[in-house]
């Protein structure tokens, strides 16, 4: 039993993560309808610009501040840069051109910073803590605490706030939001603003337990877009409920079947899920118009 | 007389791939040429699965690694000979394209990019994970093809980069005039009307999910032959043929050069797999100066740069 | 029994009736047309019957078969054709391979025969291209036969749909606003042409807001409001009737004395 115990609280570590990254591609997705293979960098560029900000001298919450506003800049020049020189391209460049953007920033990061793993303190130190038998790390909780205040914080944002009403309209209709008045560009500026920011602080919290390198993101990427699609695409409570299942049941299958092949289960119940599925547990079914 | 787009491209190759060692100044020369040959091979496949059909996928360098460690594993494992397990590697990557693109085509867009992504990634994990059958990450020894032999014995002897150099480069030229065949004929055009407005290929009797699956087990052929084709110049394979990197690498060399022509995604694979060769000494850029190519591309030439270079010209000529 | 008939067809988008319980059959050589205000659904019903939305109730009969809810590709073997009010062009493909693709069911073959350049693929092929030029003949197009399609202008590619269309040598046609977009020389042609088509024996489905060519070509009309059917018969019949008038024609009728007056 306490094994078990032991497995879900790493799976709900990890699902955090994955929630998080999942809930950047959701923001991004709605505003524009399109995927950010990117997305999975923001993550890394919150730990590395934190670590070597930290190096550098500064607190530990200022070099996490600092993090996240760097990666939130780079997001929107990313959005400003890439992604609507090519407004109207058809899906396939899309996918090529923030694929494409995924691999400049994994090299420029290389570049920048250096191929090693980092790491820097934990929060509230490395003391386990105690839980029905099993363990957690007092880091794990911030993770955890994260990926919930996030999830509270958009959701108030999306049905409270005007300017989060005026995202969601242009989600929907984007025509539609520019007659009413909508600067849908400048929705589009803050989306990958706010979705980069909390890919950065995905990796701030994560960090001290999983380390970081250049190359952390595409893993993250992969897995952020798998819970995403099975909580269903464009759903914050799918990218919240995905995250965690997909963190639990990576947990579980490292755990009772081989953690070589934990990565290989995942996607393997994602396909079985989108094939059952095609919705993803939130999501709303769509007829195409012709 | 006009040339026919057919004629030229395989005219142009033919040309280059036999005038081009003239100007080598080393054997070193024809280990790249070689190399640009593979890649062009496995590129052409996805010519008529992305260029034709319109559907993409990140996961193809699977294919390749399954063909490479067939003809790697073919002659320890099931004493087969190293040609025969080339072409087991193509059935196995025939039967698997066949099993998974099922499902997996009926996926659409980035659904269907983080479907194949997932399944190369499969692929590349149990090629390092069973290590008992595979070698693991370390890799894996790779038998002598033997044809060389063949022909020495027939009285042409040719060194080992010359020879791969030259029966790569026949292979492409077969592999691009099949896929040259297919472009102009009904099951080709299906493909590419289904790209054009995939509705509208339906209503005109298309069984969409029927070739987009052809579209998918030839690319995954051409891809193993590629892989099996470079495991056997090198002699030795790794699990990194079957990664995510390769998978992204031939769909920019594709998309670079032109996925909608099959002389354009050869010619992206030249450039692409050339450029790193000719700049050692930016090694470290070499990812930077990738995704800045994969993006600029997309923005300012969609079609590719072959397709953009040729409508420039004739929109001239006009 | 009719060639084509459709009996309670209805369809729901997020609670909204787009289409709700609607009846009516076409014989061979007979143009019904399909006329309502913009929403009415008209579009949505052609969907239905070309097998692009599945619906949610009713049901469709093709020659005696049910075929509700069939994959368009399976329509079209049985000889269900169409074109789309949004233009659905192969825009990269040339005028001339445009219409060879709407042979598809006569040309395909094997794939092997294809990638190998056979002789067999090659007879395929020829048949097919001779054929389209025929339609493009038809249709004034053989002069644009080797431009490619996203070239061309809208009045053109209206015309080109017609082509693909009639390139499976269909038994029902549909058009879904044929002559949109057309100006007064080309929708004339238009009109030519469907009545040519239904002579052939031809049923043909149509959808128009052309009310001259509507009244004059059609055999029988359905009228749709808000998704239902709200009369029916022949061309007389249906603009004497009142709720029409209200719902259709009285739109039309008040603008036609806004403009006068
Ligand atoms: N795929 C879809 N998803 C959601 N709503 C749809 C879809 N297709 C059609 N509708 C809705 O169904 C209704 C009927 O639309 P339809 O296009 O069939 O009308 P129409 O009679 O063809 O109009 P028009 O004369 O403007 O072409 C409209 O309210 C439309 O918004
Ligand atoms: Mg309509």
């Amino acid at each position: 039993m306490p094994e078990l115990m032991q497995f879900l609280l790493s799976g709900a570590t990890v699902g955090a993560v994955y929630a998080l990254v999942a809930l950047g591609f959701t923001i991004i997705y709605n505003a524009s309808d399109i995927v950010n293979f990117a997305q999975g960098e923001f993550v890394m560029l919150g730990g590395m610009i934190t670590v070597f900000a930290h190096m550098a001298g500064l607190p530990l919450p200022l070099a996490a501040l600092l993090a996240i506003v760097v990666t939130a800049a780079i997001g929107v020049a990313l959005n400003k840069l890439a992604i609507e020189p090519a407004r109207g391209a058809p899906v396939v460049s899309l996918i090529i051109i923030t694929i494409g953007a995924s691999i400049f920033i994994r090299g420029a990061a290389q570049l920048v910073f250096d191929k090693q793993l980092h790491r820097f303190p934990a929060f509230s130190g490395d003391d386990p803590i105690a839980v029905l038998g099993a363990t957690i790390l007092p880091q794990s909780l911030w993770v955890i605490a994260g990926a919930l205040a996030v999830f509270i914080g958009l959701w108030l944002f999306f049905t409270k706030t005007l300017t989060g009403l005026a995202v969601l309209a242009t989600s929907n209709n984007r025509l539609a939001a520019q007659l009413v008045g909508i600067n849908t560009s400048w929705v589009m500026t803050l989306s990958f603003a706010l979705s980069a920011g909390i890919g950065a602080l995905a990796g701030v919290l994560v960090t001290p337990i999983t380390l970081t390198r250049y190359d952390v993101g595409i893993a993250l990427a992969l897995k952020g877009f798998a819970a995403a699609m099975l909580g269903g695409m464009g759903s914050p409570h799918g990218a919240l409920v995905g995250g965690i299942l997909l963190g639990l049941l990576e947990a579980l299958t490292a755990g009772y079947i081989s953690s070589q092949y934990k990565d290989a289960a995942a996607f393997i119940v994602i396909l079985a899920v989108l094939f059952a599925m095609p919705q993803g547990i939130f999501g709303a079914k769509r007829t195409e118009r012709v | 007389m006009r040339l026919s787009t057919k004629s030229a491209t395989l005219l142009v190759l033919a040309l280059l791939i036999v005038a081009t060692p003239f100007f080598f100044p080393s054997a070193y020369y024809y280990r790249v040429g070689a190399l640009v040959f593979v890649n062009g091979i496995a590129v052409t496949g996805l010519v008529i699965l992305t260029g034709y059909a319109g559907q993409i996928s990140l996961g193809h360098a699977g294919f390749a690694g399954i063909g490479a460690y067939a003809s790697a594993l073919g002659p320890t494992h099931l004493s087969l000979p190293p040609s025969l397990s080339v072409l087991l590697g193509a059935a196995l990557s025939a039967l698997i394209a066949f099993l998974v693109g099922r499902p997996i085509l009926r996926l659409k867009g980035y659904y269907l990019a983080v479907a194949t992504l997932g399944f190369g990634i499969l692929v590349s994990m149990v090629l390092a994970n069973e290590s008992g059958i595979t070698g693991g990450p370390d890799g894996v020894q790779v038998a002598e093809l033997g044809l060389r032999d063949l022909l020495a014995s027939l009285g042409l002897k040719l060194k080992a980069p010359v020879f791969w150099y030259a029966f790569s480069g026949v292979v492409l030229l077969v592999g691009a005039w099949l896929a040259l065949n297919l472009y102009d004929s009904p099951t080709g055009r299906a493909l590419r009307a289904l790209h054009g407005s995939e509705v509208a290929a339906k209503t005109v009797g298309v069984d969409v999910p029927r070739v987009t699956l052809q579209a998918f087990v030839i690319s995954a052929v051409y891809a193993s032959v590629a892989g099996s084709l470079l495991a056997l110049q090198n002699r030795f394979v790794t699990p990194d043929i079957a990664g995510y990197m390769y998978s992204i690498e031939l769909v920019t060399m594709a998309v670079f050069g032109g996925a909608g022509s099959v002389f354009g995604a050869i010619f992206g694979a030249g450039i692409l797999t050339l450029l790193p060769q000719a700049l050692t000494f930016l090694a470290e850029y070499e990812q930077l100066m990738l995704g800045l190519i994969m993006v600029l591309v997309m923005i300012f030439m969609r079609e590719g740069l072959v397709p953009s270079a040729l409508r420039l010209i004739r929109g001239r000529g006009a | 029994m009719s060639l084509l008939s459709v009996s309670g067809l209805g369809i729901e988008f997020g609670g909204v009736r787009a289409v709700h319980d609607v009846s009516f059959s076409a014989d061979p050589g007979e143009i019904v047309s399909v006329i309502g205000p913009n929403g009415a659904g008209k579009t949505t019903l052609f969907n239905m019957i070309s097998g692009v939305y599945l619906p949610g109730s009713g049901s469709i009969t093709l020659a005696g078969e049910d075929v509700t809810g069939m994959s368009p590709h399976r329509l079209a073997e049985r000889g269900l054709s169409r074109t789309f009010q949004n233009l659905q062009i192969f825009q990269q493909m040339t005028v001339l391979e445009n219409v060879i693709a709407g042979h598809h069911l006569h040309e395909r073959g094997s794939v092997f025969a294809d990638m190998l350049h056979l002789p067999s693929s090659r007879r395929r092929s020829k048949a097919a291209e001779v054929g389209a030029m025929a339609l493009l003949e038809r249709l004034g197009l053989a002069r644009a036969a080797l431009q490619e399609a996203g070239s061309l202008s809208y009045g053109t590619l209206k015309r080109l749909e017609i082509a693909r269309a009639l390139a499976l040598k269909p038994k029902v046609l549909l058009l879904d606003e044929p002559a949109a977009g057309c100006n007064a020389v080309e929708t004339e042609e238009i009109d030519r042409l469907i009545a040519e088509v239904a002579a052939e024996g031809v049923a043909v489905l149509l959808v128009e807001h052309d009310m001259k060519l509507v009244m004059r070509i059609s055999s029988h009309i359905v009228v749709l409001d808000h998704g239902e059917k709200i009369a029916e018969g022949d061309p007389a019949a249906v603009s004497r009737d009142p709720r029409v008038v209200e719902a259709y024609l009285g739109a039309h009728a008040k603008e036609a004395a806004h403009a006068d007056g």
